[in-house]
């Protein structure tokens, strides 16, 4: 049997986070074909009472619609994209999520530094490969890579690189340093 | 005057039959919870007794497919989708394969792949 042909198929996942409205979607389309994935999940007690849902106090499950992008490296390779839902109630799904995550890409915003906060916290912990992209918005101040990183408190080994979500090829830049990211960890000695 | 009551067609009116009910109600499949990017696989012949959307799922597995792709074309909640999933493997009609059942993760020569493929975007 021909050796190339016989191979089990890979599937590969990597994930999108970052605060509300940073520019995950707008990632995901610009690299993929972008399709709305729905996902209807109980709502856990951690979630009642974080979120402002008064007046549907009896509601317990909800339906979130997570952005999902499919690259296809070639037949038997691709890479999938799942946006972390933006909203803390839904915290109790990254660790589906995650689990065998190949890597992260935490989208950062200037103006709002501090909303990835718990993305980045969430990655070092479980001990995730992630790098940080600063989406330099019309406007924003294109504070430096390095002020980035101090304000964040990262390791020296997380990249951090400044994109525009927009673009194909920052997109494109932004996934192969993430991809370079995990391969250096995955074959670190540690 | 009397106003028109506002009018729902077709998808505006939303679903005839409510997701979950689908499923009777259930929330969890028999065994494991499947992985979003497990591959879906077609193993047995379809019988008589299957609903439409456990149908429509074979139809969308003839070639392997992510779980969250059948979601995705059915148009279902991944839940629902994942209990339907788990009925079809019960009769031995599909196999669902996890992509960390197959060992530790990708090896180097994989992740160069991805990276040259990600670059020749």
């Amino acid at each position: 049997m021909d050796s190339v042909l016989s191979e089990d198929p890979v599937a590969l996942k990597i994930l999108i986070a970052g605060g509300f409205g940073v520019g995950k979607t707008t990632l995901v389309g610009s690299i993929s074909e972008i399709r709305p994935l729905r996902t209807e999940e109980v709502l856990s007690d951690r979630g009642v009472g974080v979120d402002d849902i008064d007046g549907v106090e009896a509601k317990t499950t909800t339906t979130v619609a997570m952005d999902f992008g499919r690259i296809t490296i070639r037949e038997g390779l691709v890479v999938y994209l799942f946006g972390t839902p933006g909203q803390e109630r839904f915290w109790f799904m990254w660790d589906e999520l995650s689990y065998g995550a190949l890597g992260a890409v935490v989208i950062a915003d200037t103006r709002r530094l501090t909303d990835c906060f718990p993305s980045v916290d969430y990655f070092e912990q479980r001990g995730t490969p992630f790098v940080v992209a600063v989406n330099c918005f019309d406007g924003a101040d294109r504070h430096s890579v390095d002020d980035v990183r101090v304000a964040l408190d990262l390791d020296e080994d997380v990249p951090v690189l400044l994109c525009d979500v927009r673009r194909r090829t920052s997109a494109k830049e932004v996934m192969v340093t993430l991809v370079e990211h995990s391969l250096r960890t995955l074959t670190s000695p540690n | 005057m009397m106003r028109e009551p506002p009018r729902w067609l077709d998808e505006d009116a939303g679903p005839i039959v409510r997701p979950y009910a689908l499923i009777r109600g259930r929330t969890r499949t028999s065994g494991e919870t499947f992985d979003l990017i497990a591959t879906v696989n077609v193993v047995g012949e379809p019988t008589d007794e299957l609903e439409p959307e456990q149908l429509l799922i074979l139809r969308a597995a003839r070639n392997p497919i992510s779980v969250a792709d059948v979601a995705v074309e059915l148009d279902l909640p991944v839940g629902v989708v994942r209990v339907l999933l788990g009925d079809l493997r019960d009769h031995g009609l599909i196999s669902v394969t996890s992509p960390s059942s197959k060992g530790p993760r990708p090896n180097e020569r994989i992740l160069k792949e991805v990276i040259n493929g990600l670059r020749a975007l």
